[in-house]
């Protein structure tokens, strides 16, 4: 009697397991299988893929009547609608103009926009370099028909048609804006003008213990960015395109560093608050947080050093097969257009993408400081990608370090 | 004279088994299929691996993760830091905790007793985020409030790190340890205590021989929360951590891209967990919490 | 026992110097409510009340409010109903497998809260297809449950079966003496455990993250999310203030209602 009792308590529990486990793929099967296929292409040799670009064909348009509603990834102060500050509001006025209701997610880091992508559901996402071409390639967005999107015309040159943002000729998304991550110091504690990330890497660092990094494994390529620049003959071109032996220099840097580290940081307060405090004296970091740190009354000063530095530019991609196709061009159009541009560089604070924009800052100065139209600034500014078994600097000799392993790299390294 | 007899009329009364097959039937389910079925799937999960370029899960049957997680030594590393983050903290809380729940239970006068308990319980009721962001700005190595109220005495703050990690944690979970204990010590009868020194025990025996093992449960009921509350936290140490990374804090980086090695990771406190409530079943603390 | 007068003097000490350990912190956040850094450096550089009035006007934390109390309410309803069942189930019956029911029982509260968050994340993902404010709201209750079956079963056992055998004695149906009898004794455990369960939930972080939809923002979540902005974080700590300062009235409500020495005594 109380045998059978406990066999029946065991059969419904394995049962209920192996339900929920079975099911736990279920979901996934289909895109997984698709997406092996787009991976296995990728891993073999995407410029045969030409025909075939990921993802299916563009929407053709023309851009018709909204479909009344549009689901938004993006980062945090990509899409404001007031409820952060009631100035600060370019949804509202976008939801009245095309009747589509916003429905926002915020996401973290490019991991979970990936995994968010993934599950489905949405129709638009804002996607930095590390994020893009795993989508792509994941058949989880579509190509984008730049013709429909009429403020695509007027953005920077130099941010179309990147690495990150298209395949083979093919455009998948409208860039947002960017920035480029720069060396930063507190002039309280560093005397001397810094205009290289060597104090920030070296084990002599005469600010040992007050040093800061970026917390993600994509900081890996600011290490190789540095060994570009120190160890030449690593024969580096590309910081997100690394073989093994290059792959474990940039680990052995990094192990380095992490010796001067006094913390990470991934958030913005936690950044300015150690600047200013005099916790870290010197590391990465970004233009708005400098801004901010000198509204604080900080003492701090940054800069693109030397060496070349990684940047990031996001790109504004539309879902494969998604149901609100008319609104997602719409918001693509809006976001990018010069008004809500200015606006969102602003606040966010980094350049923006539309060089119209530039005239309806509020503070005249903002696309000088943040370098939007300066070709010349960006060229050693290598901004996020995301690394592949297929090295992106072309290199057909050798197998590259893809994403994966760089995550587990840089999650050992921290632990 | 008449009686009133018990006319047992419910099917349920004459039938207690089915009684209780229907209380039991809907937490049951909730418990065993919501939640014991998922965490079944997710140490399901640990066993599988995901496809480098796409994210998705690859289900053939792998010792990878668990290899990777015990044969690394930074993953070691932290385990070994998490534990003892988790002990020290329990063994921090206990001396904070004993002697104050003994102030409230014994030496306070009873009509305190509320407004004490009310303001041991009050900080519960402030975010955890908050708190912790408070310790932040309290262990700021120059300009914090530890480092102020230390400057005359010539030490320095502590910064950010282990001794930042285990000052916030106690801080957090000290309620937690001081109620069982208070409660427990309420409980001991005061004919007990005066028996014992009827004996002749002096305060110092009494207290080492008839109160620790009364209160023993309680003690053993506060440490299982200190205790695995510590285990699994990383918000904390993201916080004041510095660039110290507690078991929670690979979990959490690696749930994302490699839900599977997540899942090998996370079985560890799972383990720990039950296998510590295991031990303490038999003292009576899984009663008192 | 009578403990001397220097034992009572030095606990006396003690005890303030820990009560002051505890309430330093919350003094802080109460005075960087009022600091005119927005990044939560000490000493603060000045004073205003700006972000009193910002928090009261900030519809993103009204919001959030108002999702945190209702998820606390429903999943508090929730596990009332469950650990009231459970708690009867275990307290008045012997079966085999009890003891390791009531092991299984506690399990949501003393796992940590991460993996409770990513196992159900990964069924809800992958099961239901996606998180919403009702996959928050079973991630909540399932940690409630613990929190009500915890009160209701001391409860239970102090009780004793004879009430109810007596209204039995007299005539009256399980429904009849549950309604008369068991209910209204029981009625201040219950009370005592909803609102510790309000309380956790209310609070709640960790198995938030993992299980909340898009777009469903709770109080923690708000706070999460605002720390990491310079204009917000004031905010928080205002909001965190006044989340103290009010939540005094539950805390003597839950206090009169419950009497620990019969729970255990512990939090929950």
């Amino acid at each position: 009697m109380q045998t059978q009792r406990l066999l029946k308590i065991a059969a419904v529990t394995s049962a209920a397991a192996l339900m929920l486990a079975a099911c736990g793929g279920g979901s996934e099967d289909p895109a997984s299988s698709a997406a092996a296929e787009g991976s296995a292409a990728a891993s073999e040799a995407p410029a045969s893929e030409a025909a075939a670009a990921p993802g299916g064909e563009a929407f053709a348009g023309p851009v018709g009547e909204g479909e009344g509603q549009v689901n938004i990834l993006a980062w945090p102060g990509y899409v404001e609608d007031g409820s952060t500050d009631p100035a600060v509001d370019w949804t509202t006025p976008f939801e009245e103009a095309t009747g589509c209701q916003v429905n926002l997610k915020t996401f973290g880091t490019s991991d979970e926009a990936v995994k968010l992508m993934q599950g489905g559901g949405w129709d638009v996402v804002s996607a930095s370099g590390d994020a893009t071409l795993r989508l792509i390639y994941g058949d989880n967005v579509q190509p984008v028909n730049t013709d429909l999107v009429p403020s695509y015309a007027d953005i920077f040159d130099d941010l179309k048609m990147q690495k990150f943002n298209s395949v083979n000729g093919v455009p998948y998304g409208i860039p947002h804006g960017r920035g480029a991550n720069l060396v930063m110091w507190n002039t309280d504690k560093v005397k001397e003008p810094i205009d290289s990330w060597a104090y920030t890497f070296e084990a002599d660092s005469p600010y040992a213990g007050a040093v800061t990094a970026y917390d993600s494994p994509i900081f890996i390529a600011d290490a190789a960015v540095y060994l570009m620049a120190t160890q030449p003959d690593l024969g580096i071109t590309d910081p997100y395109a690394l073989d093994q032996t290059q792959f474990d220099a940039a680990m052995a840097l990094l192990e380095q560093q992490k010796a001067l580290v006094s913390e990470y940081w991934s958030d913005y307060t936690k950044a300015i608050q150690a600047f200013n405090s005099g916790t870290t004296a010197i590391g990465t970091s970004w233009q708005v947080i400098a801004n901010l740190a000198l509204a604080e009354g900080g003492k701090v000063e940054a800069t693109k050093a030397k060496e070349g530095a990684t940047g990031w530019s996001d790109t504004w991609m539309v879902a494969k097969d998604t149901p609100n196709i008319n609104c997602a061009y719409k918001w693509l159009d809006w976001i990018v257009s010069p008004d809500t541009n200015a606006q969102v560089a602003e606040w966010f604070g980094e350049a923006p993408a539309n060089a119209k924009s530039c005239e309806l800052t509020a503070d005249a100065d903002h696309c000088s400081t943040y370098h939007a139209g300066d070709t010349a600034y960006w060229t050693d500014v290598y901004y996020w990608n995301t690394p592949t078994a297929q090295c992106l600097d072309g290199r057909t000799d050798t197998q590259c370090v893809p994403y994966s392993e760089w995550a587990t790299a840089w999650s050992a390294l921290r632990s | 004279m008449t009686t009133t007899t018990a006319t047992p009329r419910g099917f349920g009364y004459r039938h207690p088994r089915f009684r209780l097959a229907a209380l039991l039937s809907a937490p049951m389910a909730w418990l065993v299929v919501v939640y014991l079925g998922s965490l079944a799937a997710l140490f399901l999960t640990a066993f599988w691996t995901v496809d480098d370029f796409t994210g998705q899960l690859v289900k053939t049957f792998t010792m990878k993760n668990f290899q990777q997680v015990f044969t690394n030594s930074a993953y070691l590393g932290t385990m070994l830091r998490t534990i003892s983050i988790a002990l020290l903290v329990t063994l921090l809380s206990l001396i904070l905790a004993l002697p104050l729940a003994f102030f409230m239970a014994r030496v306070a006068r009873v009509s305190w007793r509320p407004l004490l308990v009310a303001m041991v319980l009050t900080p519960l009721w402030a975010s955890y985020l908050v708190k912790v962001y408070a310790w932040r700005s309290m262990l700021q190595p120059e300009s914090g409030v530890l480092a102020w109220f230390l400057a005359p005495f010539g030490i320095q703050s502590p910064g950010y790190g282990f001794v930042g990690i285990v000052i916030t944690l106690t801080y957090l979970w000290l309620p937690y340890m001081i109620l069982p204990i208070y409660a427990g010590l309420t409980r001991l009868p005061d004919s007990m205590l005066d028996a014992s020194s009827d004996l002749g025990a002096k305060g110092g025996r009494t207290f080492r021989s008839v109160i620790m093992p009364m209160v023993f449960p309680s003690i053993v009921a506060g440490s299982i929360f200190t205790f695995s509350l510590s285990l699994g936290d990383y918000i904390t140490a993201q916080i004041v951590g510095g660039k110290i990374f507690m078991l929670g804090n690979i979990v959490q980086t690696t749930y994302v891209t490699n839900l599977p090695f997540a899942a090998a990771v996370a079985t560890i406190p799972v383990m720990i967990v039950l296998a510590y409530l295991f031990a303490v079943r038999r003292s009576g603390a899984l009663d008192n919490l | 026992m009578t403990l001397s007068r220097g034992t009572k003097v030095v606990l006396s000490i003690f005890a303030v110097i820990a009560f002051a350990f505890i309430y330093v912190p919350l003094g802080v956040i109460l005075i960087n409510s009022f600091s005119t850094d927005r990044s939560l450096t000490w000493p603060p550089s000045g004073f205003t009340t700006e972000w009193w009035g910002k928090a009261v006007e900030n519809q993103g934390v009204r919001d959030a409010l108002v999702t945190s109390l209702g998820v606390a309410a429903i999943a508090t309803l929730v596990a009332l109903v469950l650990g009231t069942l459970l708690a009867f189930a275990l307290g008045r019956y012997r079966f085999f497998g009890r003891e390791s029911l009531s092991l299984l029982v506690i399990l949501p509260i003393a796992l940590p809260g991460i993996v409770t968050g990513i196992a159900l994340n990964n069924v809800f993902t992958s099961f239901l297809g996606g998180l919403t404010i009702y996959t928050l709201i079973i991630g909540h209750a399932t940690f409630c449950i613990v929190v009500v079956y915890n009160n209701a079963i001391a409860r239970i056992r102090r009780m004793g079966g004879s009430v109810e055998e007596a209204s039995a004695d007299l005539g009256a149906n399980g429904w009849r003496t549950f309604v008369y009898v068991t209910f209204p004794l029981m009625r201040s455990a219950l009370i005592a455990g909803a609102i510790l369960a309000f309380g956790l939930s209310f609070d709640e972080i960790i198995v938030t993250t993992f299980t909340a939809g898009p777009g469903v923002t709770t109080l923690p979540i708000w706070i999460y999310q605002n720390l990491f902005r310079p204009n917000q974080a004031p905010i928080v700590n205002v909001v965190a203030a006044a989340l103290v300062v009010f939540s005094v009235l539950p805390i003597y409500i839950a206090q009169r209602f419950s009497n620990a020495d019969e729970r255990g005594g512990g939090v929950i």
